[in-house]
């Protein structure tokens, strides 16, 4: 490996290490997370004043919005792991990239019910085949393909390389199905709505929505450690720091 | 007819093969030469396929080093020189043994003076050359694999249970295909199950321990 | 010795594939029957009325042409991965990409150029405006290239795999859609008397990018699904 990762960086890429360091902190984050998002949701359910042009129905965007983002994110991170697992073939990045695939999978289906939910009161319609849902949509099918594609090895790696591979291809096309979703919009006109609600955010309406982003990102990281360690349990099954896990339970060790 | 035994074609250092984390086959070390053949044994699940299409190329290395004429293993490197024959026969079903050495001519290239035809009657299928595969006996279709050995250069053969479906007559032939191979300065290196005698004297054996 | 030179192993590989796909000819009757089904069921669904048809002949025989291709993609490696011969492929002293690439434009001619070639029958049984047929045609010319090449790479991932075509279809989806999109769109604006020369270039030039990239990543994908 390079010289310019620093040290700490290339011992966290060993399974036992990381098994450690995640079981440490993960904890942590998920307290974080709830607190984050239950001061979040009390900001933004119960403080922010009602919007002017939609009432009530608009509060739904502090589910809705960090979903999107976060369907995105995580997107861009298993795709950086994928890349990362591709070219080196480290077992982490690996385990990284697969268990994020399921996590990104259901924020970006909260994102498509929560559009959806939004949509009746606002538009009278469930589903409208605006450039953003219509890309989230596909970004749904995305994910499904390279969750599906990694079980349908039964070599575990050599499926997560090939979903890898899968996830790099799909990081092109997301960008190129929302330019063309949105072509393909001014070409049939009457469906230009704007799903993306209230162009100028207030103040109270922001600081909610900002403290929702950080608690499904402290989510999706502590959801990710626990999916990582038992992934690493699994694979790394005969090896020896496995076994004293393992032993160790039976006398009282937390993991 | 001299050929450099110096540099060996094939070297292995504590080579292995990892599914699923489990070592397939445990390390090996060996070194074949030019005109050497080298008889790969082991027992049913020892890993002597997996071996072999590691060496042709098919796999990648677990752990260990694997070098090529001196230096570390390269696809483009031997990718000329090497002839892989495995349990999956490579022939088209729908195409005669003839058609089927023309495409794999086309791909590799062909030796000097030889033919289509003139290898297929040299491994005894004079007669059959144009009828489509899938009528071919077993033992035939392993006849029409083995015409690629005598039609395409190489200097590497790897073959993965050549004696299989053959009859005596066969097996005669194989044993011919490898000494006059190796005479001409090629190497190779065989699995079988059964005793494997050759005239040419005692190959080298590689043993796989799991 | 003679090497084998690289157009003559282009030649054997797309003359081998055309070979085979011709002695089982029955096999390429197969997405020509689907699509027309698949096409004469629509009227029945929707009603004969000439309005409605005209407005929607032009997608429907792009999804449907789409449609049995995707049906005839799985065969594009299956019988070599069954007898051996994608392995001697990878083994040959060639450059993979190249080979997939013929075996690619074989599949092409085998598959897609008959449901070119009876899209105007479809269309006009659609009631298509005769002179949006042009564009459909050419919109036809650049989407099914472009679904054979995404389609190669995402088969050859799968090489190794027990295939579902369900699978296939749900990993090919994304990327159809702006393929979809443009080619439709194009005979859209035709229809509608607006310039349609825009998205048949984008189409075009995603395809010129296709050309290029989608042999290696094809090349890569297998190699991956072979664990090499």
């Amino acid at each position: 490996m390079s010289k310019w990762i620093p040290l700490w960086l290339h011992k966290l890429g060993s399974p036992p290490i990381f098994y450690r360091f995640a079981g440490t902190l993960r904890p942590w984050f998920l307290a974080l997370a709830l607190v984050a998002g239950a001061i979040g949701l009390y900001g933004g359910l119960v403080l922010a004043p009602a919007d002017y042009q939609q009432g009530d129905a608009y509060r739904i965007i502090f589910i809705h919005v960090p979903s999107a983002w976060m369907g995105l994110f995580i997107y861009g991170v298993m795709g950086v792991a994928s890349f990362i697992a591709l070219v080196w073939r480290i077992k982490l990045a690996e385990a990284v990239a697969m268990e994020s695939a399921p996590i990104g999978a259901a924020f970006t289906f909260i994102t498509l019910v929560t559009g959806s939910l939004w949509g009746k009161p606002m538009w009278g319609t469930w589903w409208t085949w605006d450039a953003r849902l219509t890309s989230e949509l596909v970004l749904l099918f995305l994910y499904l393909g390279v969750i599906g594609l990694y079980h349908a090895f039964e070599d575990r790696r050599q499926g997560a390389r090939a979903a890898a591979f899968l996830a790099i291809i799909g990081i092109i096309n997301v960008p190129i199905v929302h330019f063309s979703v949105n072509w393909w919009n001014t070409l049939h006109q009457g469906s230009t709505v704007r799903i993306l609600g209230p162009s100028k955010i207030s103040a109270s309406m922001l600081w909610p929505l900002l403290t929702m982003m950080v608690a499904t990102k402290l989510y999706y990281v502590a959801s990710l450690f626990g999916r990582v360690r038992t992934d690493l349990l699994e694979l790394e099954g005969g090896k020896d720091w496995v076994r004293r896990i393992a032993t160790g339970q039976s006398t009282g060790e937390r993991t | 007819m001299t050929y450099d035994h110096a540099i060996p074609l094939l070297r292995a250092r504590g080579l292995s093969f990892l599914r699923a984390d489990e070592p397939v086959f445990g390390p090996l070390d060996f070194a074949l030469h030019a005109g050497e053949l080298a008889l790969v044994e082991g027992d049913n699940g020892s890993g002597k396929t997996t071996l072999l299409r590691l060496l042709a190329g098919l796999l990648h290395v677990g752990e260990g080093e694997l070098d090529w004429r001196g230096q570390p293993w390269n696809r483009d490197a031997c990718a000329g020189e090497m002839l892989f024959l495995g349990h999956q026969l490579g022939l088209k079903m729908d195409m005669s043994p003839r058609e089927n050495l023309h495409i794999a001519a086309g791909l590799h290239g062909t030796r000097e003076g030889r033919s289509a035809a003139s290898v297929l009657t040299e491994v005894g299928l004079a007669g059959y050359e144009d009828d489509p595969v899938r009528r071919l006996s077993a033992g035939q279709k392993k006849r029409a694999a083995l015409a690629r050995l005598l039609l395409l250069p190489a200097v590497l053969w790897l073959l993965d249970e050549p004696y299989a479906n053959l009859d005596r007559a066969g097996i005669a032939l194989v044993n011919r295909l490898l000494e006059m191979h190796v005479a001409a300065g090629g190497a190779a290196l065989v699995t079988s199950h059964g005793a494997v005698s050759f005239h040419g004297g005692e190959p080298k054996r590689i043993r796989m321990h799991a | 010795m003679s090497r084998a030179s690289l157009a003559v192993a282009c030649g054997a590989v797309l003359r081998r594939d055309l070979t085979l796909a011709w002695r089982r000819r029955g096999d390429i009757a197969m997405p020509v029957l689907y699509a027309l089904i698949v096409a004469t069921l629509f009227p029945f669904a929707l009603g004969p009325e000439d309005a409605l048809l005209q407005r929607i002949a032009g997608g429907i025989v792009l999804v449907t042409v789409l449609l049995a291709m995707l049906l005839a993609l799985d065969a594009m490696f299956r019988s070599d991965i069954e007898d051996g011969s994608l392995e001697q492929l990878v083994l040959a002293p060639q450059p993979l990409a190249l080979m997939l690439g013929m075996k690619i434009l074989a599949h092409w001619l085998t598959t897609a150029l008959p449901l070119i070639v009876i899209a105007p029958m479809l269309a006009g049984m659609l009631h298509l405006p005769v002179p949006v047929m042009g564009v459909l045609m050419l919109a036809l010319l650049l989407a099914t290239p472009m679904l054979g090449l995404l389609g190669a790479v995402l088969v050859a991932l799968t090489a190794g795999t027990r295939r579902s075509g369900m699978l296939l279809a749900l990993m090919l989806l994304p990327l159809c859609v702006p393929v979809v999109i443009f080619a439709a769109g194009a005979v859209a604006a035709a229809q509608q008397g607006l310039p349609w020369i825009a998205p048949i270039a984008w189409l075009g030039a995603a395809l010129a990018l296709a050309l290029v990239l989608a042999p290696l990543a094809c090349a890569a994908a297998l190699r991956i699904a072979l664990d090499a």
